[in-house]
């Protein structure tokens, strides 16, 4: 059976106990969430960290709870150690980022949705992971905090590129926070062998409509398509349109174009350019669907 | 390092090497054998323990993060003598063939029947998909779980309280 | 014969079901199991135990240049490191595979497939044991690898097997069945001939539990005993005395519960006879179990067939001839487990289910860099080769033909008169009745309801497909003039003790890897004898406790051992009659058997039960005249021909025009496999076969990359169903018995595993039709069907 190599463990009991952990062992420690990216790595020694610094016991960076930031802004803010199944299971992701709960139905399986956490899903920076591009689309941002505070990063700013991040060896990540915004809906929808595969390809979607039913803003993301960044090509083509299919194809059409797949034993660049294309159209129009059947008021 | 937890209801407190797998702590400290191992890269499923009630595949979990928590394996399953109505169940419904992966099988299948009583078939297939059968072709299993679900076990003490409500 | 129905169970109504005999019944494994108490290899632990790791190659073809053990040797918890040349010394680097050719044990010379064994560390712990694999230091020298079968001939190919003498290519075998000339003057004058090139992707079993041994060889009497996860405990006891030189009495090979077998635990694995060495090298247990990707990697896989198939007809859809030539990739040895004169396994059944003129195939066999093996995972030595091919060349032709496949199909089936059916390649089928079981999965499935939704489907632009087959297996392998691995005839023996008390035990020589035979057999002795089924304990899986057989796979257990098994319950019973004759002072004509009992004719009320019977001879009754105290008895059985099961699959598939992804949405499966002992066993077996279909049609497949690196070694790439790739299975069933069968039983092991991927392509294909699509290769992967629709067919290798 696959072992990992000889680490030493030490546990965390808070945010700054892990801060300090990690600076004082250095490079050649790890922090360890839910395990299942890292852990692997490590059983088969492509990861061979001196010391794993465990996280599991910070309960206090596990909360999802909804909160004005600004007079008229409000956030959904997600702590780093929230578990999927606690956000698939969330009513109030359900209905005001509809897109978190598709992508969180098909992330691994229930067994390690119980496990994974969001924070570590983010810092693994896998390019095949959805929750990457779904946060690239919610407009969402990373807090990080280290031994000289908090920073707050745009998804832009926080994703380098695969399996990259910008937080330092001395940070934690400690909280995701989404822009709530009225008259929105977004979807995800992801192609896969079989089900807790790692995406063929995928897509995820954000829409706001206008007063008037037009887009007012809109966000269009891919996964697993050599794209770590929005499709931002499609914005200009859809904002202050009125939501149609031809439209919905046009943006297919330009993501198709945007992304840069590999080929490789989940499919050839051409399917993986199809289906930007067809995910594409697909989420964007079931966000535009939610969007305009979402209640305008939201209950705070 | 020493790490303590609690196993089927029992206190252990052991020396191990941090690096050791959940499941290697099971099988080879602890000599509860019916808890097996099939991938390594926690897609099979077999390896499935339950961490605080809810299940964990314990290839992909150390001891060391088990510490201090409650972990139940297939050998906590039944009360003595008594069978969980999930056992009965997978011998009722032929919900098993080669036994490898049915303590996997079974551990889920209680912890879903624990968080909701009357699953449909489509939640049962949900809540195993993350695990490997080879043998069943999964009908069976979701026939058992099914059945479980039809045979929940009712304590004594319950059944007398209903008696003295309705009386 | 009696018919036995399906009974669902429902113990809710008290309804627990306890039959004498035949019928559905709890297993008597399964108390064991749902507690946690199964008992596998890995579950074993002897004092002083070690463990052992194998170190494998990174690369499929290369030079051995050094190899230096001095760091993992310095490791403090390392007792031996052994290499291929220690081994050499030894005699033991090679080892005879199950096709006559020979497998290194460890290198000596060169790397041949990637994952290949290098060198066997044993150490305290397996935690120390893979450490020490990384301190050892390994040059190679890394030379150019055959992939592809199809360039394995080429002129100038690496020659991978130049450790055989005079060997200057890479061919292994080439074999033929049928006429030739006949075949070719049928094809000359037939109205319509189809071909096709139709691939079998290398698949692999993948049994839940990996393989391993644990070996304990005691030094002081040379005796060994070896745990290992095997389906053939008889026949790797005989190898290791002809490959280790222990003579045979003095190994004991244990077979405990086995996590899944499906052909993968037939062969003989280098880490076996490891553990072995390890064993006495130092002079303790050791314990050897593989990892998944060591088991994806090295061990045993399925298929990889090219198979250029025809098809000749009349135009109005009589199939007159079949024809192919194969091209089989048997990996880097040639270590297929098949009867030894057939290297291409049963493949020629191809003919299927139909009544033809004439039939000619050819197989070449070839050496490529890749793991060896090639008969494994539920495949009736090739009958799921054989089939596949039929099955597509049949809806290839009622495509061209612009016919209904299930018309076609009932056109042409072998019509229930001409059996016993001798087909155009030797084969003697000994039973069918094709029609009825056809018929009643049309009628389970709607079939003409589901082709108007087709239709309707269809113009709305939604690809609906529904697929059939209908597949012949041949089982129960074999009759000893025929059949033999390695010089073993394939008979199975079996011995039945009845104690004092009226308790029964009976050997057996096959071993269950989860099939329930503890169970079944129990039950086939019940039926003859009538014990409860309770009341027999059915002993199987260790050689110094069973009779002589070869083992469990090519679905041969209930057509052989089972066989055995009720002979030599009517041995016991023609015995009991002979001592209740002495107990009640009659004579043995006189008395009459009811199950359980036999009694005086015309006097029922004077009789005496087996229990009475069994303590009668076992106590003070003066026995007749070559009868000796005990109710026990032992017999061989060679069974005169195999056993031929059959059904008909359909299977109706959603494809999303999207994206190429194919749902499952119903599968209907009638079976025949002649008596039914048990059905709840028979139904639990079927639906695992089907998730197999589904999966090697939709998902599993073991590529290589160019260099030859393994694609597909763990079970991120190795892609095996879930409960939610599969629908819930539809089972009906037939009974046409086996006429040559004791009980009329034919086996159905493999029968849905062989029969279900056609159904499944054939589905693909047929929801694909309006791109004009008339054949894709499995895996039916969305990428791989999106790339039909466009046009694209390509095999998977």
């Amino acid at each position: 059976m696959q072992i990992p190599a000889p680490f030493d463990y030490v546990r965390a009991s808070s945010v700054e106990n892990a801060l300090a952990l990690l600076d004082r062992h250095g490079p050649e420690s790890r922090v360890v969430a839910g395990g299942h990216s890292l852990l692997p790595m490590m059983k088969l020694r492509l990861a061979r960290p001196d010391w794993l610094i465990d996280i599991n016991d910070l309960f206090e960076l596990d909360y999802l709870l909804i909160d004005r930031v600004l007079v008229d802004q409000h956030v959904l803010r997600i702590g780093a150690m929230t578990r999927h199944t606690t956000l698939l299971e969330s009513d109030d992701v359900q209905r005001l980022f509809p897109i978190v709960t598709d992508a969180e139905r098909v992330i691994a399986d229930p067994i390690v949705r119980n496990r994974g956490t969001i924070g570590g899903s983010l810092c693994q920076a896998d390019p095949a992971e959805d929750l990457s591009t779904v946060c690239h689309v919610l407009e969402a941002v990373a807090v990080v905090r280290g031994p000289a505070g908090e920073r707050m990063l745009s998804m832009a700013e926080f994703h380098r590129g695969p399996y990259e991040t910008a937080v330092a060896q001395n940070e934690l990540l400690i909280e995701v926070r989404v822009p709530i915004r009225e008259r929105s809906g977004s979807a995800y929808e992801k192609v896969e062998r079989r089900v807790g595969d790692w995406a063929v390809a995928a897509a995820g979607a954000s829409v706001s409509l206008a007063s008037d039913g037009t887009i007012g803003q809109v966000a269009v993301g891919l996964t697993a398509v050599g794209l770590d960044r929005n499709v931002t090509e499609v914005e200009a083509v859809l904002v202050g349109q009125a939501p149609t299919e031809e439209l919905f194809t046009e943006a297919g059409r330009l993501a198709s174009i945007a992304c840069d797949p590999l080929t490789d034993q989940r499919g050839p660049v051409d399917y993986k350019r199809h289906l930007a294309d067809e995910l594409t159209r697909r989420v964007l129009r079931a966000a535009c669907r939610r969007a305009a059947a979402s209640v305008s008021e939201i209950t705070i | 390092m020493q790490i303590s937890l609690t196993i089927n209801g029992t206190d252990v407190t052991r020396e191990i090497e941090p690096r050791v797998l959940l499941v290697h702590f099971i099988r080879d400290d602890l000599r509860l054998t019916g808890t097996h191992w099939g991938c390594d890269t926690s897609n099979c499923g077999t390896c499935v323990v339950l961490m605080d009630g809810q299940p964990v595949k314990s290839c992909t979990v150390l001891a060391a993060m088990a510490d201090g928590h409650t972990i139940t394996t297939v050998e906590g399953l039944a009360d003595g003598a008594t069978l969980d109505p999930v056992q009965q169940g997978f011998m009722e419904e032929h919900g098993l063939q080669c036994g490898f992966c049915t303590p996997g099988m079974m551990l889920t299948a209680r912890a879903l029947l624990d968080h909701n009583p009357h699953p449909e078939p489509l939640e049962i297939r949900e809540a195993i998909s993350g695990q490997i059968c080879r043998c069943t072709g999964y009908a069976t299993i979701v026939r058992s779980i099914q059945w479980a679900a039809e045979h929940p076990l009712v304590a004594a003490v319950d059944t007398t309280e209903d008696e003295e409500v309705r009386a | 014969m009696t018919i036995l129905e399906d009974r669902p169970s429902n113990p809710a109504a008290g309804d627990h079901d306890r039959p004498i005999g035949h019928g559905r019944m709890q297993r008597k494994e399964d108390p064991r199991f749902v507690r946690g108490k199964g008992h596998y290899v890995d579950d074993i632990v002897l004092p002083g135990m070690l463990h052992g790791a194998i170190l494998r190659a990174p690369v499929a073809h290369a030079r051995l240049v050094s190899i230096d053990t001095t760091a993992a040797l310095a490791h403090p918890g390392v007792h031996a490191v052994i290499t291929g040349s220690d081994l050499q010394a030894l005699g033991l680097a090679w080892a005879p595979t199950l096709s006559m050719d020979v497998q290194a044990v460890l290198v000596t010379d060169k790397v041949r497939f990637q994952g290949q064994e290098v060198a066997f560390v044993v150490a305290d712990d397996r935690y120390a044991a893979r450490d020490a694999l990384e301190l050892i230091q390994v040059e190679y020298d890394v030379l150019p690898p055959v992939v592809d079968a199809r360039k394995a001939m080429d002129p100038g190919a690496p020659v991978i097997r130049d450790d055989l003498e005079g060997r200057t290519d890479n061919h292994i075998f080439d074999w033929e069945a049928g006429d030739k000339a006949e075949t070719d003057a049928v094809f000359a004058s037939a109205d319509v001939v189809v071909k096709q090139e139709i691939v079998y992707p290398r698949v692999h079993p993948a049994p839940m539990e990996t393989c391993g041994a644990v070996a304990d060889f005691d030094a002081v009497d040379g005796r060994l005993t070896l745990y290992e996860t095997t389906q053939a405990p008889h026949a790797h006891r005989t190898l290791f005395a002809m490959v280790s030189g222990i003579p045979e009495h003095k190994i004991r090979v244990v077979s405990p519960d086995i996590g899944g077998g499906f052909g993968n635990k037939v062969g003989i694995y280098p880490g076996y006879i490891l553990a072995v060495v390890g064993s006495i090298v130092t002079g303790k247990p050791v314990k050897w179990v593989e990892d998944r990707s060591e088991n994806l990697m090295s061990t045993s896989f399925a298929r990889d067939y090219i198979m250029q198939g025809e098809i000749a007809a009349t135009k109005d859809g009589k199939i007159l001839a079949l024809r192919t030539n194969v091209l089989a990739d048997h990996g880097a040895f040639n270590a297929t487990a098949q009867p030894t004169k057939y290297p291409a396994g049963f493949f020629h059944i191809f003919t299927g289910s139909y009544d033809l003129q004439a039939a000619h195939c050819t197989v070449t066999g070839v050496y490529t860099n890749k793991a060896p093996g090639g008969v494994a995972y539920a495949c009736s030595f090739r009958v799921t080769e054989a089939v596949y091919l039929v099955e597509r060349m049949v809806d290839i032709l009622a495509r061209k033909l612009d016919m209904d496949p299930a018309e076609l199909r009932l056109k042409n089936f072998i019509k229930k008169e001409q059996f016993p059916y001798a087909n155009k390649t030797g084969w003697e089928y000994d039973s069918g009745d094709y029609e009825p079981t056809m018929r009643l999965s049309m009628k389970m499935a709607g079939y003409d309801e589901l082709r108007r939704e087709q239709k309707e489907k269809r113009e709305r632009g939604e690809l609906m497909g529904i697929g059939i087959s209908f597949f012949t297996e041949t089982v129960g392998a074999g009759p000893r003039k025929d059949m033999d691995i390695l010089g073993l005839g394939m008979a199975d023996g079996a011995e039945l003790r009845i104690h004092p008390t009226g308790k029964a035990v009976v050997r057996i020589s096959v071993q269950s890897q989860g099939q329930g035979h503890e169970t079944t057999f129990a039950q086939i002795v019940a039926e003859e004898i009538g014990i409860p089924p309770e009341d027999i304990d059915v002993v199987h899986g260790d050689t110094d406790q069973t009779p002589f057989g070869l083992g469990t796979y090519g679905s041969r257990s209930t057509p052989v051992s089972g066989a055995a098994v009720a002979l030599v319950a009517r041995k016991v019973r023609e015995k009991a009659r002979f001592i209740a004759a002495a107990m009640l002072e009659t004579r043995p004509e006189d008395l009459k058997w009811e199950k359980g009992r036999w009694f005086v004719k015309g006097d029922p009320s004077v009789g005496k039960t087996m229990a009475e019977i069994a303590m009668g001879a076992h106590g003070t009754v003066a026995l007749p005249e070559g009868i000796d105290g005990n109710l026990d008895a032992e017999v061989t059985y060679d069974p005169p021909n195999l056993t031929f099961p059959f059904g008909a699959y359909i299977c109706v598939v959603d494809v999303d025009p999207g994206t190429g992804h194919v749902k499952v949405r119903r599968f209907i499966a009638v079976d025949d496999c002649g008596t039914r002992i048990n059905p709840m066993i028979i139904e639990g077996q079927i639906h695992g076969g089907l998730t197999d279909g589904v999966g090697m049609a939709l998902m599993e497949i073991i590529e290589f990359d160019d260099e030859g690196n393994c694609l597909g070694g763990s079970f991120m790439d190795y892609l095996i169903p879930t409960a939610m790739e599969v629908p819930d299975w539809e089972t009906g069933f037939t009974v046409t018995p086996s006429p040559h069968h004791p009980i009329g039983a034919k086996g159905v092991g493999e029968s849905a595993t062989v029969g279900s991927p056609p159904a499944v392509v054939n589905a693909v294909v047929d929801a694909l039709a309006p791109f004009g699509v008339v054949h894709m290769d499995m895996p039916c992967t969305p990428s791989r069907v999106w790339e039909a629709m466009q046009g694209r067919t390509r095999p998977p290798v």
